[in-house]
């Protein structure tokens, strides 16, 4: 017994251990490494809060260890302890106190409640209008006559105001390096804002469970500085379904599959329905649905069965042919606004 | 019925479980019914965690996660730890203050087929074209028709049943112990666990109400074409979150207060002191009740209700803090000074102290708003919620049937096996949610049926999954344990832990009368004010008299049965079924209130022979 309860000790410790060494998670999703003012004044809360906390449990572990040790009843031990009612003065103490500690947290908590539901109108930020659908995200720029989907682009070091709604059921908008999350509530508008102070690439997810794939409901953050976030928007808002310079043979075939065929739901380049994810710069996205990379083989795989890759998403299967799929594949990955493109996607 | 028979009528065997009253056998009931739905959850939970235990596994699809999780936190809240609570509260209550059974001994019986009807029912969606998906929550518009299949019916109908029990069982302890405490047993001198029940009772009645109606209401959408949820129709999303809350945050404190009576019974005793600080105890039980209606919201701050709404629930949940602080150092300083004995019910109570107090520590940090966004919906409030419901309240229920086992059934329970079922459990617990803080915090979502690689979430996930089998073995010792004990354990004393309350004065297990003669209290630990007097066993209030009982009877099963057919019949809106249903339902209840039943005798000389004294 004595060494199983040793094995399990240890196995303890190391998963502590473990659980050190990795850290906290990494940069591009921790909320344990903040990468924007919002995402700082709460890591600030935890702290705080998880240094009050760990003091009161230290002191209740001092206590319990000593009483456990102390007070066990030893062998042959006789006789009857005494009954004691209680104690005002240790009773008032262990009231008082926490409501002191209490009061330290209240404050910073009321100061930083209201700084986070500030909200700034176009002249101070970015204004960015998210829309949650099951399973994917669209990102619209109103004041940029801009939309876009899955991958939301913004500029370093400045505040961006959401506006946030859902085409469906609750989702929950969260980029833990950037800050907290809010819900998407069908039929009622939510308002938060963000900020970036790094360039660089985080991690978005849904928090809030919307069905079957809601594992599977991720986005990321693209940063970058202004003077690019400028040039991007502005190709965005003038850039045109199909560029001549990337247009082979086979990609003009899969622009007639897809005008026939996918355009009712997808959006390229300002012409298209709104049921499904803008395409506009497809090419440049880091998924493929969100999750796989954004490769050749997993498009081709989520185009020949999109349930399997993500059950219960809403788009059909097209049954498509070995031959449409190439093509749709080739013409999507000439969607682009970057100045090159990436060469992996093109094999 | 003869009126007055002195006899009760022979029942035997199953037909006398199907129409028991005695609220001993009921307790016990309630105790298998709960034990069999905390396997089937425990099974859900176990298929989780395999699915978690490495990235982009596929031990189960999406859609099957999310029946196991929906059905895992229903199952374990409603089906699961509810009734091992009733089943305590039955087994004990009436015992510590002095009472013969329930005031309403046939509404407890009704209360307790209903909940196991209910939940059979909710259970039959297995098999019936699927389990609900939506989270144990149900937050529409996902748990609308339009998002989901017929899995929410059986959601609805099966906890609406479900919850009628509970809510008359509720009613029916609150008036047991205002109305049947021995003479002597003022309100200041009743233990703490019977406190608790009495506290969580009233709980329940403010708290049920308003899941009935979020369950109407979504009945109404789901069935009949209403649209109180449908933002289309210009229906409000958030009308059933609140509605929910204003149930489920309570429910929280049903759940956690009677396990800090038991907490505070089992470390008392094995202490050998008098709790310390009861009545500030019974101060904080009441101050936790009915500051746990006020603060709902704070499930909530993610849903956009301003940062007024959100600071003030925020620092209304804080409070909280306070008088559960009082009770950990309270139970702290009951021991400090004792003699204290390691048995497996005080290991689970020692073993709740500081468990507990974690799942205390991360809900104060939960309380603020703006880091609540962090929190919420992630892995850290999956880690928070478990400190809390397992290692508190499953510790505290373990103890507590550990402690009162000999009582219910006359047996004592192995220790041996009983060391290494807490050991067990314990680090294995620790080893399942522990890392889950820690994965939250690293931005993973909640109700997430996949991970991808690359995330740095794969270690936790690993080592998590890992614990539940030091849980899972856990719980299969216990089972050992209760199998060996039935074939060859230990008959219990009357007395076997050197007691401090009433049901330590009455033989293991008690009569079907519990006390041949009403005792006397004279003091707070009644039994223990006796035995510092000198006294054998307590002093008796009554002469040795014949002892009037109610009779036993079939209608609550029936009556049970018939809620249960309208339910499927509702679902499928089949009306013939549907009346067929509550007709026997309502016919049951004309029966019951057209037939006198005097109940019966047990003579003072059948008393004596059966050689048992108060």
């Amino acid at each position: 017994m004595k060494s199983w309860q040793q094995f399990w000790r240890q196995l303890f410790l190391f998963g502590l251990l473990a659980l050190t060494l990795t850290g906290c998670g990494i940069q591009e999703l921790s909320a344990l490494k903040p990468q924007g003012p919002v995402a700082a004044m709460q890591f600030d809360l935890m702290k705080l809060s998880f240094s009050i906390m760990i003091g009161v449990f230290i002191v209740v572990i001092l206590i319990l260890t000593y009483v456990l040790i102390r007070y066990r009843k030893r062998p042959g031990q006789e006789g009857i302890p005494k009954q004691v009612e209680g104690s005002h003065t240790l009773e008032i103490l262990w009231t008082a106190i926490p409501f002191l500690l209490l009061i330290i947290m209240a404050i910073p908590t009321v100061t930083t409640g209201f700084a986070l539901s500030k909200e700034y109108d176009n002249k101070e930020a970015l204004q960015v209008n998210v829309t949650a659908h099951q399973f994917w995200w669209e990102f619209e720029y109103p004041d940029l006559g801009v939309a876009t989907a899955q991958d939301l682009v913004l500029p370093v070091g400045k505040k961006v105001q959401f506006t946030l709604n859902s085409a469906d059921v609750i989702h929950a908008f969260w980029i833990p390096a950037l800050g907290g999350k809010i819900d998407t509530n069908p039929g009622l508008e939510n308002k938060m804002w963000l900020q970036a102070d790094r360039t660089g690439t985080f991690y978005g997810k849904c928090a809030e469970l919307c069905g079957a794939s809601h594992a599977l409901m991720d986005f990321k953050v693209e940063v970058m500085e202004q003077a690019d976030f400028d040039k991007w928007a502005q190709k965005m808002k003038t850039v045109q379904s199909a560029d001549p310079k990337k247009a082979t043979a086979s990609a003009a075939e899969g622009q007639a599959i897809f005008e026939k065929s996918c355009l009712g739901c997808h959006a390229v380049a300002g012409k298209g329905g709104k049921l499904g994810p803008n395409l506009t710069n497809f090419a440049d996205r880091m998924r493929v649905a969100g999750i796989k990379p954004n490769e050749r083989k997993y498009l081709e795989e989520w185009l020949k069965d999109p349930q399997k890759m993500k059950p219960g998403n809403n788009m059909p299967n097209l049954n498509l042919s070995d031959d449409q799929v190439n093509a749709l594949v080739d013409y999507l990955y000439t969607l682009s606004v970057k100045d090159e493109v990436k060469d992996e996607n093109k094999q | 019925m003869s009126a007055h028979a002195s006899h009760a009528p022979k029942r035997s065997g199953l037909w006398d479980w199907l129409t028991t009253v005695d609220h001993k056998k009921i307790a016990i009931l309630y105790l298998i019914a709960g034990g069999l739905f905390f396997l089937a959850g425990g099974i859900e939970a176990l298929l989780i965690r395999l699915q978690l235990m490495y990235p982009e596994l596929s031990v189960v699809g999406a859609k099957t996660f999310n029946e196991l999780i929906t059905m895992h936190g229903t199952t374990m809240i409603f089906l699961a730890v509810m009734p091992v609570i009733f089943a305590l509260m039955n087994a004990v209550v009436p015992l510590q203050i002095g009472a013969r059974d329930v005031a309403f001994p046939f509404v407890n019986a009704l209360g307790f087929w209903l909940f196991f009807f209910g939940g059979v029912l909710l259970n039959t969606s297995w098999f019936l074209g699927g389990a609900p998906d939506a989270g144990w929550t149900s937050y529409t518009t996902l748990a609308l028709n339009q998002f989901s299949g017929r899995g929410i019916d059986f959601y609805v109908l099966g906890l609406q049943i479900a919850g009628l029990g509970t809510l008359i069982g509720g009613i029916n302890f609150l008036v047991t112990i205002i109305n049947m405490r021995a003479p002597g047993m003022t309100f200041m001198r009743m233990p703490l666990f019977t406190w608790t029940s009495f506290v969580t009772s009233g709980l329940i009645l403010f708290a049920f109400p308003a899941i009935t109606v979020g369950l109407v209401l979504l009945m109404f959408d789901r069935l009949f074409g209403g649209n109180f949820f449908n933002p289309d129709a210009g229906g409000n999303i958030l009308i059933w979150q609140h509605l929910f809350w204003i149930f489920g945050h309570p429910e929280v404190y049903i759940l956690i207060l009677p396990a800090f009576g038991i907490i505070s019974e089992v470390v008392s005793t094995f202490s050998k002191k008098r709790l310390f600080g009861y009545s500030s105890m019974v101060f904080a039980t009441a101050l936790i009740g009915f500051l746990g209606f006020m603060v709902w919201a704070h499930h909530m701050f993610t849903t956009g209700m301003g940062p007024i709404a959100n600071t003030l629930f925020g620092l209304a949940t804080m409070l909280i803090a306070v008088p559960t602080g009082i009770k950990i150092f309270n139970w702290l300083f009951t021991m400090w000074g004792g003699q204290i004995r390691f048995t497996t019910a005080n290991l689970f109570a020692v073993g709740f102290i500081p468990t507990f107090t974690i799942g205390g520590m991360t809900g104060v940090m939960l309380a603020i708003p703006p880091a609540d966004y962090q929190y919420h919906d992630s892995y850290f409030v999956v880690a928070h919620f478990h400190y809390v419901i397992v290692g508190g309240l499953v510790f505290g229920l373990f103890a507590g049937l550990y402690y009162w086992w000999p009582k219910m059934f006359g047996k004592m329970l192995n220790e041996t096996l009983g060391k290494w079922n807490f050991w067990t459990f314990f680090v294995g617990f620790h080893l399942t949610f522990f890392p889950q803080h820690f994965l939250g915090l690293m931005g993973m979502p909640r109700r997430v049926f996949t991970y991808l690689a690359g995330q740095g979430l794969e270690l936790g996930n690993f080592i998590s999954t890992i614990g539940v089998f030091g849980m899972s073995i856990g719980t299969i010792l216990f089972l050992v344990n209760v199998a060996v004990t039935a074939k060859s354990g230990k008959r219990a004393p009357a007395d076997p832990w050197d007691g401090r309350t009433l049901e330590w004065s009455i033989p293991s297990p008690p009569p079907e009368y519990n006390f041949a003669q009403t005792p006397l209290v004279r003091g707070l630990d009644a039994l223990w004010v006796e035995k510092m007097a000198g006294n054998k066993g307590m002093t008796p209030a009554e002469p040795l008299g014949s002892i009037h009982m109610p009779s036993g009877s079939f209608l609550p099963f029936v009556m049970s049965v018939g809620l249960f057919i309208a339910g499927f019949g509702f679902m499928y809106h089949n009306y013939v079924v549907v009346v067929i249903g509550l007709a026997i339902n309502f016919a049951c209840m004309l029966l019951r209130s057209l037939t006198d039943d005097p109940g019966y005798h047990i003579e003072p000389d059948e008393i004596e022979e059966k050689g048992v004294k108060a």
